[in-house]
């Protein structure tokens, strides 16, 4: 989670799916961004071409592995605008018909912001979840994530932990200190990352894999 | 086995609760309005319905299901149109099967363009009434 964009939330939530599958875990990834999916396009894949099984609800499509469910495989990828509301319909459609199966994690992509998405997710969720804060070593992105941390504690909800994402130099280790969330690792700028959109091979060869595979360890508690 | 069952589980599971507060177990009639722009298979979800109160213990005399129109209404030019289901192709209608909001992605206002518009009815399955026996 991350109130501010452009932390690279996305990314981080495919390459971390991605790396608990690696590590052996039955893993998911659910795209709880409903007007902007884009877990699809860090995959390279078109969504139309992965229509869910229908039993009982619906069973998710594997892709590389992971079990994974995203509007996009019913909106074709096509603009959706939506307003609270219609968000709020969409977040029990989907949780309610989703079968995921035996999942060891579910990996949550949330869009920016605390609106919907997010109150959704911790009203109804919220005894399951346990929060990964992503944030880079941005003045403006640390504030943001201080004001998350406050409100995750304020409600009694879990934080996993703290990752620094697109970081030259590890800024937010003073932060984890002082308010008790555990700091999970950084993960440095990498170039390679917005080439390898698209293309698992390519992305699995960037530094920031080995990155996220640390990560992927330290939340799995190796 | 489709979708109809986990909207069927979902119905099921509401009549178990408010047969525990009502005290009893017998339904005489169950009406269900099933909004069309779900798509939703009467016969699938009669069948799974009968099945799954079966199970949980609870006997039923009849249910009915009333047809409800796709209503849309424009938030920009307050233009209301009904959504011609059967002109639309069927991928688009499998889809807003499963999320009815998928209107959004495939749909404007037929009269701005714009595509912030409200579904006024007929977005999907609910229970209209539930008769118990006395």
């Amino acid at each position: 989670m991350s109130s501010k964009g452009g932390v690279g939330k996305t990314v981080v939530s495919v390459l971390l799916a991605l790396a608990l599958r690696e590590k052996g875990y039955r893993t998911g990834l659910l795209d709880l961004d409903f007007t902007n999916p884009s877990t699809h396009i860090v995959l390279g894949i078109n969504p139309s071409m992965y229509q869910p099984l229908e039993d009982k609800g619906i069973i998710p499509p594997e892709v590389h592995g992971i079990r994974y469910m995203s509007i996009s495989v019913y909106s074709g990828d096509k603009p959706t605008p939506l307003r609270g509301e219609a968000v709020d319909e969409v977040f029990r459609e989907v949780l309610a018909i989703t079968r995921w199966g035996e999942l060891e994690y579910l990996v949550i992509d949330t869009p920016p912001g605390l609106g919907d998405e997010h109150l959704n997710l911790l009203t109804y969720m919220g005894d399951r979840v346990e929060a990964l804060l992503v944030s880079t070593s941005s003045i403006l992105a640390l504030e943001s994530v201080k004001k998350l941390i406050y409100l995750l504690f304020e409600g009694g909800y879990s934080v996993i932990g703290l990752v620094e994402n697109m970081c030259r130099e590890k800024k937010l280790e003073g932060i984890c200190r002082n308010t008790g969330v555990e700091y999970l690792g950084c993960i440095p700028y990498d170039t390679g990352i917005e080439e390898g959109i698209g293309s698992v091979d390519r992305l699995k060869s960037t530094k920031a894999w080995k990155h996220v595979l640390s990560i992927a360890d330290r939340i799995a508690g190796v | 086995m489709v979708h109809e069952w986990a909207l069927a589980e979902a119905i099921v599971e509401y009549i178990a609760k408010e047969s525990v507060e009502k005290g009893t177990s017998a339904i005489k009639k169950l009406v269900i309005k099933l909004g069309l722009l779900q798509g939703v298979e009467r016969d699938i979800l009669d069948f799974a319905l009968r099945e799954l109160l079966k199970s949980k213990g609870l006997s039923i005399d009849s249910i009915e299901y009333v047809d409800e129109a796709v209503v849309l209404k424009c938030r920009r030019c307050s233009y209301e149109w009904r959504l011609p289901l059967q002109e639309i192709d069927s991928a688009v209608r499998e889809a807003m099967h499963f999320i009815p909001e998928v209107v959004y992605s495939y749909f404007s206002c037929p009269n701005c363009g714009s595509r912030d518009y409200s579904i006024v009815r007929g977005r999907g399955v609910s229970i209209e009434r539930i008769e118990w026996e006395k």
